[in-house]
């Protein structure tokens, strides 16, 4: 008799049938499974949900008030007959990959991911599965990074050259993660580093679960800007270009995304200067990710798809691209994570 | 390439036209001057000669970074450029080079006296020594197309600003025939008498769409609100009496030169056109030596132009049969006169070169390819406005207005000179197909194919890539991406649902289309949301346009 799937893929979302649970569905559902908060994956309207601890702080603060129940990374769940856990998947605080055994067989989705430890998340941790249901949002081998230290360096180097010459330096970022990441690891000593009112709130929240200290000031209406020269501004990528940052005086505006390794991306954004960092995984990183696993079958969810899947058919996997409603790393506003 | 890199760099960094311009011509003073003379060389199109193709280096590339050629191929189309591909895909460089831009020129000059099979070592150790930016630049002087927004205003600008030299003057040097190999940067641009290039022709001076008020492209009080019928929008020029007009002909501008018993004939594009164009020979001893017309070349048969596509079959071929010549000969409606009786006459007002260029015209027998381009007499703009109405009947796409007393300028310069265009025709047609974009638009669908009804059926007739807002782009990919009936490989059949209106300039009969018609600079003009996809026209709809305009 063929056992049915751990997992198969439904128009609300990924489902687990032994369990009778989702995950990451975007469709409203009983009993929901979260990777991490960003909101093409933890999205409201669903009646239970399960997380990670790390997670829970943000999501509640995005979704408001929710049935959450949250779990430790490597902690086991019992849900019907199947058997779940929680793995850091080094995308943002907290994110997770999850995995599902059901009778000895193991599967896990991958959320989103990225291989570099970024010293602010938990480090993706390889989970040996069968199958393995990964993004692939950068699955083309054009998209290979840098080291984070190069990056960030090419960043100060920036902010410090327009500090000299008086102006503002303004990054569009995302608000969970990506933001944060900077916070981190740019050079306090080069100026003061000023925080959009969105990218605050989830500072603020980061630090009372004591993931990051938040050295940065909030930009409020009072905020007398005349008065910190020098300073840089973490921003969402949609403020970029708009009247809120008349504020600022003659400001520098850069992008930072994983999209900047193009150049027609970046001339298309009218950004002077595109930083290439992203929380996904490169070329290089997907390819080692899913090496790690061990697993046969890999699903591929969003991004590259049929360009991924095709490569790993080609190097012996039994590889499929399944559609669903996620989107990865964007550009576009109406579809920020 | 360190300097020329950087140079680079800081010119993609910016979009304001005063920072290009000091960049470069700091640049210009300080960069070796054989460095100076390809930059400006590269950035007005020009390219050392070919010693390996594309296909070679797309393979070589590929196998360099070990990967199938089929997944290098799917990411030049997401990157849409390929020396930018090769850079993203190869592996980063081991080692360094100090080789300067034309250094490197040099070093592939030298490749095509190498066999062809010790061209693949060569080429794959010169990526292994440039750092991404510099292997990307690299990679252009192989394959071309140096698209930074530098047009050659600006670097004539930015060439005046470093040499203290008159642009105008600057941007007429640096017309024509030249290659770094025939003149150095001291006789193109420092010395006082270039050797005279006899084949040279002027900068090519371009018109400003004139729209309707309320339009931004002229500046007009936020008051003004205006019935457009009644008031046409030539009339925000002033009185009627400073203005002339000529029909605004749809062919390719051209500028064809007589000097010591030569013709050339130059394209706006700076392409030296003359062998496409053999009706042009016989020029040389029907009008005086040392003659200059600038005006627009056509297919013309029975007093008057043909479709466009006429005149296309001549574009990218070397050698003319004379069938072609048959079917479609080509004349050159002349407008202007630059050069007259040895003399640059492009300062005088235009009423007198107009009147040297009809004298000249008085004498020419009816087979000689030339026409004059007749002045439409209007007595009000209201006149004009009527005429303008009757163009697409004439052949022409609208008319051009032009001051009485305007010198030929340089470049695109706002103010004597203006073409005002029959609005486009339009149909309502259904996307039926979308594919992702490239460079710029790697991110979103911005290739779409469109349909019109046949029945019950919706056949393709156009594919669109232009006229939609980013923030619309958002809106259809997104849409897309959840709509997909089918994928082809990186084109996705979507689900029969939106009415764009399509516009655009012209059409004629094509048995290369399912439809059987071909359309000229099709454009997506507007969204019909207010449309549901019945309501799209139909294919008839679109054949009856063809039998009226086409
Ligand atoms: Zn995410
Ligand atoms: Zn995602």
């Amino acid at each position: 008799m063929r056992r049915a799937p751990v997992l198969t893929f439904t128009k609300n979302g990924i489902y687990c049938p032994a369990g009778d649970f989702y995950i990451d569905p975007w469709r409203p559902v009983e009993r929901a499974l979260i990777t991490h908060g960003h909101a093409d994956h933890a999205r409201s309207g669903h009646r239970r949900y399960l997380a990670t601890d790390l997670a829970g702080p943000v999501m509640q603060h995005r979704l408001g008030k929710i049935d959450l129940d949250a779990v430790k990374y490597g902690q086991t769940r019992q849900i019907g007959d199947a058997t779940v856990s929680f793995h850091p998947a080094g995308h943002v605080p907290g994110s997770a990959q999850i995995k599902v055994e059901v009778s000895g067989e193991i599967w896990v989705v991958s959320g989103d991911y990225k291989t570099e430890n970024d010293g602010l998340s938990d480090p993706f941790e390889p989970v040996a599965c069968h199958s393995f249901i990964t993004e692939c949002t950068f699955g083309m081998p054009v998209f290979d990074w840098q080291p984070q230290a190069a990056v960030m360096a090419q960043i100060n180097d920036w902010w410090a050259n327009n500090a000299a010459e008086g102006r503002t330096s303004v990054l569009g970022a995302y608000a969970l993660g990506k933001a944060q990441r900077l916070l981190v690891h740019l050079n306090p000593d080069i100026g003061p580093i000023l925080s959009h009112t969105a990218i605050a709130k989830t500072n603020d929240i980061l630090d009372r679960q004591s993931i990051l200290t938040n050295n940065s000031i909030q930009v409020t209406a009072n905020l007398d800007v005349k008065n910190l020269p020098g300073a840089l501004v973490l921003a969402p990528p949609s403020a970029l270009g708009s009247a809120w940052l008349r504020r600022f005086g003659p400001v520098s505006e850069a992008v930072v995304s994983g999209w900047m390794r193009l150049r027609g991306v970046r001339r298309r954004r009218n950004a002077e200067r595109g930083f290439v960092l992203s929380d996904h995984a490169d070329w290089k990183g997907l390819l080692q990710a899913v090496r790690a696993t061990g697993a046969e079958n890999i699903y591929t969810t969003h991004g590259y798809t049929d360009v991924f899947s095709r490569y790993l058919n080609e190097i012996g996997y039994h590889a499929q691209t399944v559609k669903t409603e996620f989107t990865g790393e964007t550009l576009e506003q109406d579809q920020a994570p | 390439m360190k300097t020329f890199t950087a140079l680079f760099a800081q010119l993609d960094e910016t979009t304001k036209t005063s920072y290009k311009i000091s960049y470069l011509s700091n640049y210009f003073q300080v960069a070796d001057p054989m460095d100076k003379l390809w930059t400006i060389a590269l950035f007005s199109g020009r390219r050392p000669k070919r010693a390996v193709t594309t296909t070679q280096l797309r393979q070589w590339a590929a196998e360099r970074a070990n990967i199938p050629l089929w997944l290098f191929e799917d990411c030049y189309r997401v990157v849409g450029d390929l020396a930018e591909a090769l850079a993203l895909i190869l592996p980063p460089a081991q080692q360094t080079s100090d080789r300067s831009l034309s250094d490197w020129i040099v070093w592939l000059r030298a490749l095509h006296a190498l066999p062809s099979d010790q061209r693949k070592p060569q080429i794959i150790s010169a990526w292994d020594q440039l750092p991404v930016q510099q292997c990307f630049l690299f990679n252009k002087l192989i394959t071309g197309g140096f698209r930074i927004g530098v047009s050659q205003r600006l670097m004539t600008r930015a060439l005046a600003q470093a040499t203290g030299q008159d642009a105008a003057t600057l941007a007429h040097r640096l017309m024509g025939n030249w290659t770094p190999d025939t003149t150095t940067w001291a006789e193109l641009i420092e010395s006082d008498s270039p050797a005279t290039d006899l084949s040279r022709p002027y900068p090519f001076y371009l018109a400003n769409g004139l729209e309707a008020r309320g339009n931004h492209t002229l500046e007009t009080g936020p008051d003004v609100d205006v019935d457009q019928e009644a008031d046409p929008a030539a009339a925000q020029l002033g009185p009627c009496q400073d203005w002339r007009a000529e029909w605004k002909w749809d062919g390719i501008r051209g500028q064809i030169i007589l000097r010591d018993g030569n013709v050339f004939v130059w394209s706006r594009g700076e392409e030296l056109i003359t062998d496409r164009f053999p009706e042009f020979t016989k020029l040389a001893s029907l009008l005086p030596d040392s003659t200059v017309l600038d005006g627009e070349l056509l297919a013309w048969k029975s007093g008057r132009p043909m479709p466009f596509n006429a005149l296309q079959k001549r574009i990218g071929r070397k050698t003319v049969p004379k069938k072609l010549r048959d079917d479609a000969p080509v004349i050159l409606m002349a407008y202007d006169l630059l050069e007259h009786q040895g003399r640059d006459i492009r300062l005088q007002p235009y009423d007198q070169r107009r009147a040297h260029l009809t004298t000249l015209f008085a004498t020419l027998p009816d087979t000689c390819p030339l026409r004059l381009s007749q002045g439409l007499d209007f007595k009000t703009w209201g006149d004009l406005a009527s005429m303008r109405a009757g163009a697409r009947a004439a052949g022409t796409e609208g008319v051009m207005i032009k001051r009485h007393d305007s010198a030929y300028g340089v470049g695109r310069k706002k103010g004597d000179w203006w073409k005002w265009k029959l609005d486009p025709l339009t149909i309502d047609a259904v996307m039926i197909y979308a594919q992702a974009g490239h460079g710029r638009r790697a991110t979103l669908y911005s290739d779409f194919t469109f349909a019109l009804w046949q029945g019950e059926d919706l056949v393709p007739f156009t594919k669109a890539y232009s006229g939609l807002t980013d923030a619309e782009l958002a809106e259809i990919s997104k849409w897309v991406r959840k709509n997909t009936l089918q994928r082809f490989g990186p084109v996705r059949q979507v689900t029969p649902h939106h009415v764009f209106e399509i516009a655009f300039e012209g059409l004629h009969e094509s048995p290369r289309h399912k439809s059987g018609v071909a359309l000229r600079f099709p454009r997506m003009r507007r969204w019909r949301h207010d449309k549901v996809v019945r309501q799209a026209n139909t294919l008839d709809d679109l054949k009856e346009m063809l039998s009226r305009y086409g």
